[in-house]
């Protein structure tokens, strides 16, 4: 560590910097095929410098695109409701496991942890959710099932309670009269804003890119979120074109760049994570640190 | 307070375990689960005589040890590297960066894989093959790749988040005990293998004993999605994860998919205990409980 030659510093980033090119470069084949003419990426294939750009794709995106808007709509639905409920929930849940004084709270706290090693898996859920609480083709369908509670996150809530607010903080409010929901929001939840909003951040992404829910539950193309869709059209490119044709009148979608606009829904699809992400880095970093190494 | 999350845990994880019976019975939808009749173990008989018992089982396990093991390597080697890197914005852009693809959905992962490897207008048909006068290769029909596309794609979306874990538990470590290295005349190798490592070894253990024990479970995306489905990478692609979809799903063979979750599950639990175990011989401290 105190030896500092600069060869060997000049070879580490190098070696990083190779390495963050291999991250990036395919994010940046996609924007850029986003962007390419379809009738160079037609003829010379992908590329990282096209012959001849063209936004077409965005602007049909922006012009005539109900089911990507709509598609873009449930998205920010299901992530905003799913995550508000699962933060809820999880806070629910850590913060009573965090107090020594709960009566029976190994009990509790093995019935979160045996759901790690042990599940019903697909078939048994998928029936479940199917044949008893028919959210087949519903909004609940994408916010439900496996996604509103996770074990992991309870534990690294928990932990992060009982390591960083000390015992003397939840005394003194006690003392000063406070019930346990007023001790919760008023002391407990503004110190825990680093936890908070690495979970809120977690559960969220998880919600963005979730598309397994709704391969699993839906099939009616209103209820598509972006991930269901941009699934769907690459397992038929034809999907868009007919869903978009149907209102345009066929000589237009004759014109579509087909190729270009998959790539501009994808761009859609992670360009959130993008620009949200650097942001959250610091939070995130940490929080993925202080669950791993105390979780 | 506990009242909510309970219920919807029992409901989400108790029921379904409840529901692995269904690998016991002929499924009939208006019956429902309970009052289908019951066949015992015929649904397994079906499933273990047919080859894919044993490709399934084969491709989950193989996967996912090399996952393991070259995720392992690479994710802790970066983080080592990292840790050498003085510069803090340099370090902190490095970190950023390598994290970017664990954040994106499997789906968007299998856009980034098709405009690489489309045969027609991929990148790499176009823009590498064909320029050193190579054929075109059509990658979705060309079975014998894709162990390769596969742990790579895998290993690109995931290291960044192991090393991220190992990384920040490099940075716990005492500075003390390399300044009295240094002062015993230790050079940065000798560091690493007699300071850095043995500081590292017990999460190590514990992200590997926790890969061991979902040994028998695959990333569905990465085996369903990246390859597109094709039928002709049936062979090396299919996991018991993506046989219980298939057979649920398009194949409409509801025993056989049952048996398979069944196996899944059972012989998945088995394995953490027994790794559990194991560890906890090795190395009290590192065992997962």
């Amino acid at each position: 560590m105190v030896e500092n030659n600069r060869g060997f510093q000049f070879a580490a980033h190098l070696l990083m910097l190779l390495l963050a090119l291999f991250c990036l470069l395919p994010f940046a084949l996609l924007i850029i095929s986003s962007i390419t003419d379809e009738e160079a990426l037609i003829t010379n294939g992908y590329s990282f410098i096209p012959s001849a750009l063209n936004m077409s794709a965005y602007k049909f995106l922006l012009m005539d695109s109900n089911s990507i808007l709509k598609a873009y709509g449930v998205t920010v639905l299901v992530t905003v409701i799913g995550t508000v409920t699962n933060i809820v929930l999880t806070t629910l849940m850590a913060y009573p496991l965090s107090r020594k004084e709960l009566p029976g709270r190994n009990v509790v706290a093995f019935f979160i942890f045996f759901t790690m090693l042990f599940s019903g898996g697909l078939v048994p859920s998928y029936m479940m959710w199917t044949q008893y609480f028919h959210i087949k083709n519903t909004l609940w369908a994408l916010v439900v099932p496996g996604m509103l509670l996770s074990a992991f996150n309870i534990i690294m809530m928990r932990t992060y309670f009982t390591t960083n607010i000390p015992d003397a903080v939840v005394e003194a409010a006690k003392i000063d009269g406070g019930s346990e929901s007023n001790i919760l929001m008023k002391v407990v939840l503004p110190m825990s804003l680093p936890i908070l909003a690495t979970l809120g951040l977690l559960v969220g992404l998880s919600y963005w890119n979730d598309w397994l829910n709704g391969l699993y539950y839906v099939t009616d193309d209103s209820l598509f979120s972006i991930q269901v869709l941009l699934n769907k059209m690459l397992m038929d490119v034809q999907f868009l074109m007919s869903s978009a044709s149907s209102g345009l009148g066929s000589d237009l979608s004759a014109r579509l760049p087909s190729t270009a606009i998959k790539m501009a829904v994808a761009v859609l699809g992670v360009l959130p994570i993008l620009v949200i992400y650097p942001f959250f880095q610091r939070f995130f970093v940490k929080g993925i640190s202080v669950g791993a190494v105390k979780g | 307070m506990l009242i909510p999350g309970c219920i919807y845990i029992f409901i989400n994880n108790y029921i379904p375990m409840g529901g692995l019976i269904i690998a016991f019975k002929k499924m009939n939808y208006r019956l429902g689960i309970l009052d289908s009749p019951w066949v015992g173990f015929k649904n397994f008989e079906f499933l273990f005589t047919t080859k894919e018992a044993w490709i399934i089982t084969r491709n989950t396990i193989l996967y996912n040890l090399a996952f393991i093991v070259l995720g392992t390597i690479i994710a802790v080697g970066v983080a080592l590297l990292l840790n050498q890197i003085r510069q803090n914005t340099a370090r902190k852009s490095y970190q950023t960066i390598i994290l970017l693809p664990h954040l994106i959905s499997i789906v968007v992962v299998s856009y980034l894989v098709f405009a690489f490897l489309s045969s027609e207008s991929g990148f790499v048909n176009n823009s590498i093959l064909e320029p050193l006068g190579i054929k075109p290769i059509s990658w979705y029909s060309a079975s014998k790749y894709w162990p390769f596309i596969i742990v790579i794609v895998g290993i690109w979306k995931s290291f960044g988040y192991s090393c991220i874990i190992y990384y920040a538990t490099l940075v716990g470590i005492d500075k003390s005990y390399y300044e009295a290295a240094v002062i015993d005349g230790a050079n940065r190798w000798k560091q690493m293998l007699h300071i850095t490592l043995p500081g590292l070894k017990s999460i190590i253990i514990i992200l590997t004993l926790m890969s061991i024990s979902k040994i028998f479970y695959s990333d569905f995306g990465l085996f369903y999605q990246v390859p597109m489905n094709s039928g002709s990478l049936i062979d090396i692609t299919n996991t018991i994860d993506t046989y219980v979809y298939r057979g649920l799903a398009e194949l409409n063979n509801v025993g056989m998919a049952s048996a398979a979750g069944f196996y899944q599950s059972i012989v998945g639990f088995l394995l953490v205990l027994v790794s559990n175990f194991v560890v906890k011989k090795i190395d009290e401290e590192s065992a997962l409980f």
